[in-house]
């Protein structure tokens, strides 16, 4: 049977203790009816895909504060694909330089935002860029 | 300021002859008004408002208990606040080189900014620092490092202060061990290091250890100062942090104060008297965009707190009385978007952090929301201190908005919701139950999600970003902290773990675990570890052995 919703995590990777831009997208995505789980903080790459592959969600939504995205995101879609999870998708936010993003991009990350986000846009991002993938990827 | 019933009966009058007739014609362009934190305000204010309100019990005479008015006599026309700018990037010797740059241009404390790793008590090796070595603030893994940033400035004649709390008690050593090296007798030290836990817990998510064996070094740094460096600030109280995370002002007030008031009944507890270590507690807050609130919530500060100490806690020194605190302008205020307009903020935040009575001051750069501040946006922002202490007026007399009916009556409102606060904590069984309760976390959420709301429906106005937005962004240059920074920091601490004596390490670690198992202050042992250039994390796991780590429970 397919999915009725999406299902999301929200991840802090890295030290940085800074949540409260997750915890604001968290309960916008949940307000929003999506299926939300939140890693916590301080979350290695690896604990981040081993949470995302546990509970089978469509998208990963990473918030990073520290500066150590250009590290940290790769590193995430890289383990992803190891483990033949690709279809999962990545997004992210938090202090991340414009100038940072094609590289992010790259790596494999499908969308970016930068500070001054308004929630709508992430859900319609979700709406517009993630949700047909899972309908193609469940039929 | 008793009013009399002629004011009661002239408000009565104006409203009927001027002020309705006139809102027929023109209404407010609002139904209602209210701060940056929700809080509803009046159109007018006037004598009534401060009706049965003491002056002399209530506001008082700067220097003099409640010191609503300020903790000095004669507050700036003595001396300026210290600007104190928060400085730490890459590696030692790159905050080294900042730290006399803003020394030379005039700057008047140092205030060091520890990266992530630093932060969570991690060696810069640590698989878990990388990408974050030297990112958000200075990597310090040893004693070495420690060496370096403070070299060629003696640590006798500056003031600094560490925003370190977890892993505070080791960084501290380091830097007594530094002053020891340079020959700077401890006693001559000032400085602060933050060593508040408790908003770690609630807000900033840094922490170590559980909370018990947390508080347990925190009164070690206390009780061990209390003797050996005596003007040492021993904990900077923050409610900075809190704000960032979304609280209202109100809730900063109320939780910060109540993290202090954990302080002082976990040093009780352990049997010091208060007097001798209360006056060493100072505070840390937070400047947002709303003036006359950012005011009003400095002076219910010092009043609330010289109350406390004095009437519930029986401190007898004036000194254990006063709320003395640095000022930061609020980061989470600042855009993306049009980033000079940041340049805005950050003044009017620091014009209310100076009308509130700080005594110390950072800016924020307006790249702040992008990367770590450039030399040029530190520049500006140390000058708008400059301008406000040497152009605006503003410093020339103490505390000018006393006697405001609205800057008084929003003084009493944010005093009464703190209060409120504070009796809902004392009655949860203080500070840490109502952590581990998720009380503070959940009010804070709470009030963080309201404003984001507020922002994307455009009812609270954020300029450069819902509205009078442009397409076009003004560049201005940004600071990049290349990668070689992580492995030039690897490197030397390679070199240190293998040119250090092995045995003296060993042996220290194994004296402060020994310790972490007695109810000995632990303060010698951890300056033991330093001396022997056991790294941060060293020094760390040798208490994690005894102490545990903590775990959240988040909630969102």
């Amino acid at each position: 049977m397919a999915k009725q919703t999406l299902r999301l995590l929200v991840g802090k990777v890295g030290l940085d203790g800074h949540d409260r831009g997750a915890k604001i997208i968290a309960r916008a995505l949940r307000d929003a009816g999506y299926e939300v789980i939140y890693t916590g903080l301080h979350q290695t790459p690896e604990q981040v895909v081993a949470t995302a592959l546990q509970e089978d969600v469509d998208a990963i939504g990473l918030s990073i504060l520290s500066g150590a995205h250009g590290t940290l995101f790769p590193k995430i879609t890289r383990l992803l694909k190891e483990k033949g999870a690709e279809d999962v998708v990545v997004f992210g936010g938090g202090i991340i330089p414009d100038e940072d993003i094609p590289e992010l991009l790259k790596a494999g990350v499908a969308r970016i935002f930068t500070p001054g986000t308004s929630t709508a846009d992430v859900v319609r991002f979700l709406k517009e860029e993630v949700e047909p993938r899972r309908a193609r990827v469940s039929t | 300021m008793a009013p009399s019933n002629e004011n009661t009966r002239g408000r009565a009058r104006w409203e009927r002859e001027t002020l309705n007739p006139h809102l027929e014609r023109h209404p407010d362009r609002e139904a209602e008004y209210s701060t940056v934190s929700s809080l509803p305000i009046r159109r007018l204010y006037s004598p009534e408002d401060l009706q049965g309100q003491d002056y002399e019990k209530e506001i008082g005479w700067p220097g003099e208990y409640p010191f609503t008015r300020g903790v000095q006599p004669t507050m700036y026309r003595g001396r300026l606040w210290t600007m104190r700018m928060f400085a730490g990037m890459g590696t030692a010797e790159d905050t080294n080189a900042r730290f006399k740059y803003l020394l030379k241009e005039g700057q008047t404390g140092l205030s060091t900014a520890f990266d992530l790793p630093t932060l969570m008590g991690r060696d810069s090796d640590s698989p878990l620092a990388e990408g974050e070595v030297g990112k958000e603030g200075v990597a310090i893994a040893t004693l070495r490092d420690m060496e370096i940033l403070f070299d060629g400035i003696p640590l006798g004649d500056v003031s600094t202060s560490m925003t370190i709390n977890a892993p505070a008690a080791v960084v501290y050593a380091m830097y007594l061990a530094v002053a020891e090296k340079q020959g700077v007798p401890l006693k001559k030290l000032r400085g602060t290091i933050q060593n508040d836990i408790f908003k770690e817990y609630i807000a900033q998510k840094e922490w170590i250890y559980p909370p018990e064996p947390s508080v347990r070094l925190i009164v070690d740094t206390m009780e061990f100062s209390a003797k050996e460096v005596p003007q040492w600030n021993t904990i900077s109280i923050s409610g900075y942090h809190i704000r960032e995370a979304g609280s209202t002002a109100a809730q900063e007030l109320a939780f910060t104060l109540a993290d202090g008031i954990g302080y002082v009944q976990a040093g009780m507890a352990r049997g010091m008297d208060v007097d001798s270590f209360a006056p060493r507690l100072s505070y840390f807050f937070n400047s947002h965009n709303d003036f006359f609130e950012e005011i009003a919530k400095l002076r219910a500060a010092r009043r609330i707190w010289a109350r406390q100490l004095r009437e519930r806690f029986g401190a007898k020194d004036p000194r254990s009385w006063m709320l003395r605190t640095h000022v930061q302008t609020a980061g989470c205020s600042l855009t993306a978007q049009q980033p000079i307009n940041n340049v805005i903020r950050v003044t009017i935040q620091a014009l209310a952090a100076v009308l509130g009575g700080c005594q110390s001051l950072h800016t924020d750069s307006m790249d702040e929301t992008l990367c770590l501040p450039s030399e040029q946006a530190v520049t500006v922002a140390l000058r708008t201190q400059q301008i406000i202490a040497e152009e605006s007026g503003a410093a020339n007399t103490i505390d000018p908005l006393a006697g405001s009916y609205f800057v008084e009556s929003l003084t009493n409102e944010m005093e009464r919701q703190a209060l409120e606060y504070i009796r809902k904590i004392d009655e949860m069984g203080g500070i840490i139950k109502a952590i581990e309760q998720g009380f503070p976390q959940r009010e804070i959420a709470e009030a963080s999600y309201r404003y984001q709301k507020q922002v994307e429906d455009g009812t609270k106005t954020i300029v450069g970003m819902n509205r009078y937005t442009m397409p076009e962004e003004i560049p201005i240059p940004l600071l990049k902290i290349p990668p070689e920074v992580e492995a030039r920091q690897k490197a030397r601490l390679a070199e240190i773990r293998r040119t250090r004596d092995g045995k003296a390490v060993r042996s220290a670690l194994s004296n402060l675990t020994a310790k972490a198992r007695t109810h000995e202050n632990l303060m010698p042992a951890i300056l033991e570890c330093a001396r022997a250039y056991c790294t941060l994390e060293e020094t760390g796991n040798a208490m994690k052995e005894v102490f545990g780590e903590y775990r959240e429970n988040s909630v969102i």
